[in-house]
């Protein structure tokens, strides 16, 4: 079961014209599986994911369709979603922090939630007790407001109240971005302790900080001015990518515990084009070392290895065939 | 050469400026010419704060900060403007640096206004396409743009062309590349690593230890305040001493290797003394947020609550702490290397 995402293109209206963030799309979250899907600011990967949730005013969908356990999922019917929204899907949302409503108590702003998907906060106590102290804070922050408590506590409780009717997905956008080093890393160890308790299905942690991928995703999808470029386990995506965007991404990331002063690191030269009348072909293709002549098309996302898709002209004539075991 | 010595900065807070903050607490260190120091600190480590110190932004409650020789903090006038060719700064976001309204290199004109006003316009001219060449931009990319016209390293990389027009010896580099996206950032640390080839000193503050590890030579580690490690980079990252940088090197999440189990050092114990200081007094601006609410009811629920938590020991809230940890001392464990005892 899980996600499945087929084909799904979604765009931005503007006065200038359709600017696709989110461009043929395709790929699929196992049952208890994290990915992670990162990429750099602009290339789509919040689009996605407040997307799969809820589409902004100014968002349309312009194919595609998203299946969650089966049934399709109404994304551009913010009514129809709206059974589906934080029962069957949910978001912790960028700047967590300043999600909870300032006006109540956490725990009244959890009860009027509870109660407009027709729950009762007083039998969901205990549960909600429970959860909030297995992340280490005290219950007697439900009856605090939120100026009373700190950025990672807020951003803690916001992930308890996200998932508290274990939904079959989790989207986690940014949750370690704002937050320091240790709370980043206990933040970190609850979305894989959510997932061992099974508290949400599947999980989908959206972030441009490779590294925190290395540390909970199981796979990681990596994206690129609204098109998908490499999709793997975490491991090859970080010690043997394919695309050459990936590899120049992560051999430009410095890192702890490793002394740098044989080696200068190098970032890639230019820009991401812009997604309002993008040129065609490849979108690297200007930035890419590799680029060769065939780039002037668009390289198909192909699955190239069991369970490693990759869109560049360089490994398409090793793509399996279609249908394949470990199809993505 | 810029030197630091016991600076403690606090802030007043409350209504009528009647609590007080401590942010810097006896911080002694120096920056020298031709070397990186990465200042690293978490959220509300006073790091920022101490970069404003030095730039004159905020004046320093105590200590001294020293360059060549002359304390900064009497500096007006004259004086104060030919300390700012010497000693500038850059910040975290490129965009908020600018004003919108004008051209990006309108931070030229105003350098070329305060300090060379006799340079020709054709002269100008060349000095600044001699510094934006030199911080890798091309003149004719970036000139006569807006800044919405621009990519964020492109605005920091003008900004910081900006102060190398002026003679400038020391930059405070505070997060300047944390907006960056990860594909132009290094781009932004090597360019500062061929400033300091240039006799350039720099104080790289940032929260990304990664980033400290890679650019500097020299590393402050800041903790509520108080320094609590500094050193030579490799020394203190190779071989931390503090357990608060212990903490710190094992969670920060690294690509090639998972996090290790928790040291389970609890830095912040509660030792007997404290619960009875907590217990018996506190001052209002340490008491709990819950503490000052305006119904008698609340407040009396509240008391009841805050006795509780003094009890336990929750009240060692931050601004406690940092009223009332002591100022431990800096020990030398190896050549270059101190550590807090």
């Amino acid at each position: 079961m899980g996600l499945k995402v087929e084909n799904l293109r979604l765009c931005y209206r503007t006065l200038r014209g359709d600017v696709v963030a989110v461009d043929d799309v395709t790929f699929g979250i196992e049952d208890g599986e994290i990915m992670g899907l990162a990429g750099e600011s602009g290339c789509g990967k919040s689009t996605l994911g407040n997307g799969l949730v809820r589409m902004d005013i100014r968002m349309a969908q312009l194919g595609g369709r998203v299946e969650l356990d089966g049934k399709e999922l109404p994304i551009s019917n913010d009514k129809a979603m709206r059974r589906f929204r934080f029962a069957d899907v949910s978001i912790v949302p960028q700047y967590a922090m300043s999600a909870l409503n300032p006006t109540r108590r956490v725990g009244k702003m959890v009860s009027e939630l509870l109660k407009s998907r027709g729950f009762d906060y007083k039998k969901a106590l205990p549960e909600l007790e429970r959860r909030v102290k297995l992340v280490g804070l005290d219950a007697d922050v439900l009856h605090r407001y939120p100026i009373e408590l700190s950025g990672g506590m807020k951003q803690r409780l916001v992930m308890v109240i996200s998932t508290l009717l274990n939904p079959s997905l989790l989207i986690a956008d940014e949750v370690t971005s704002a937050l320091d080093v240790s709370t980043q890393r206990a933040v970190g160890e609850m979305l894989l302790e959510f997932r061992d308790r099974e508290f949400v299905k599947s999980t989908m942690v959206i972030t441009h900080d490779l590294s925190i991928l290395a540390q909970v995703a199981d796979t990681i999808l990596v994206m690129y001015a609204g098109k998908l470029a490499e999709k793997a386990s975490a491991d090859v995506v970080i010690n043997s990518p394919l695309h050459p965007y990936t590899q120049l991404l992560i051999s430009s990331l410095p890192e702890v515990g490793v002394r740098h002063d044989e080696k200068t690191l190098v970032g890639i030269p230019g820009r991401p084009p812009s997604l309002l009348n993008p040129p065609p072909g490849c979108r690297f293709r200007d930035r890419c070392p590799a680029a060769f002549d065939r780039c002037v098309e668009q390289p198909p996302f192909l699955e190239v290895k069991p369970g490693h898709s990759v869109a560049c002209w360089l490994h398409a004539d090793a793509a399996l065939p279609a249908g394949g075991p470990g199809t993505c | 050469m810029l030197s630091l010595e016991n600076v403690t900065k606090v802030f007043k807070t409350g209504a009528f400026g009647g609590a007080s903050l401590p942010a810097v607490r006896r911080a002694s260190f120096d920056i020298l010419p031709g070397e990186v120091t990465a200042l690293i600190g978490e959220s509300g480590s006073g790091k920022s704060t101490l970069g404003r110190l030095i730039l004159r932004l905020t004046p320093v409650t105590s200590g001294k900060i020293t360059y060549e020789g002359t304390d900064v903090s009497a500096l007006k006038g004259k004086a104060l403007r030919e300390y700012y060719r010497h000693v500038q700064g850059v910040f975290q976001d490129p965009f908020s640096s600018y004003n919108p309204v004008f051209r990006a290199d309108r931070v030229f004109a105003t350098i070329k206004r305060s300090y060379f006003p006799e340079v020709s316009a054709a002269d100008w001219r060349g000095r600044v396409g001699n510094s934006l060449e030199s911080v890798g931009l091309n003149p004719v990319d970036v000139l006569d743009k807006f800044t919405h016209q621009l990519s964020g390293g492109q605005l920091q990389r003008i900004l910081i062309a900006r102060a190398l027009l002026l003679d400038i010896k020391i930059l405070v580099a505070d997060e300047i590349i944390s907006m960056l996206d990860a594909s132009t950032r290094v781009d932004v640390l090597n360019l500062l690593s061929n400033l300091k080839a240039r006799g350039l000193g720099v104080l790289f503050i940032t929260h990304d230890l990664s980033l400290g590890n890679y650019i500097s030579e020299r590393t402050i580690i800041l903790r509520r305040g108080i320094v609590v490690e500094m050193g030579a980079t490799e020394k203190v990252f190779d071989n931390p001493q503090h357990d608060y940088t212990k903490m710190l090197l094992t969670s920060v999440p690294q690509l090639h290797k998972k996090w290790e189990p928790d040291t389970g050092v609890d830095l912040d114990e509660t030792t007997e003394e404290d619960a009875k200081v907590l217990a018996g007094r506190y001052t209002k601006s340490e008491l709990h947020p819950l503490a000052r609410s305006h119904s008698r009811k609340g407040r009396r629920a509240q008391a009841a609550i805050t006795e509780r938590e003094a009890a336990e020991g929750l009240l060692r809230t931050d601004t406690y702490l940092r009223v009332h940890e002591e100022i431990p001392q800096l020990v030398e464990v190896e050549e270059d290397h101190l550590v807090a005892m």
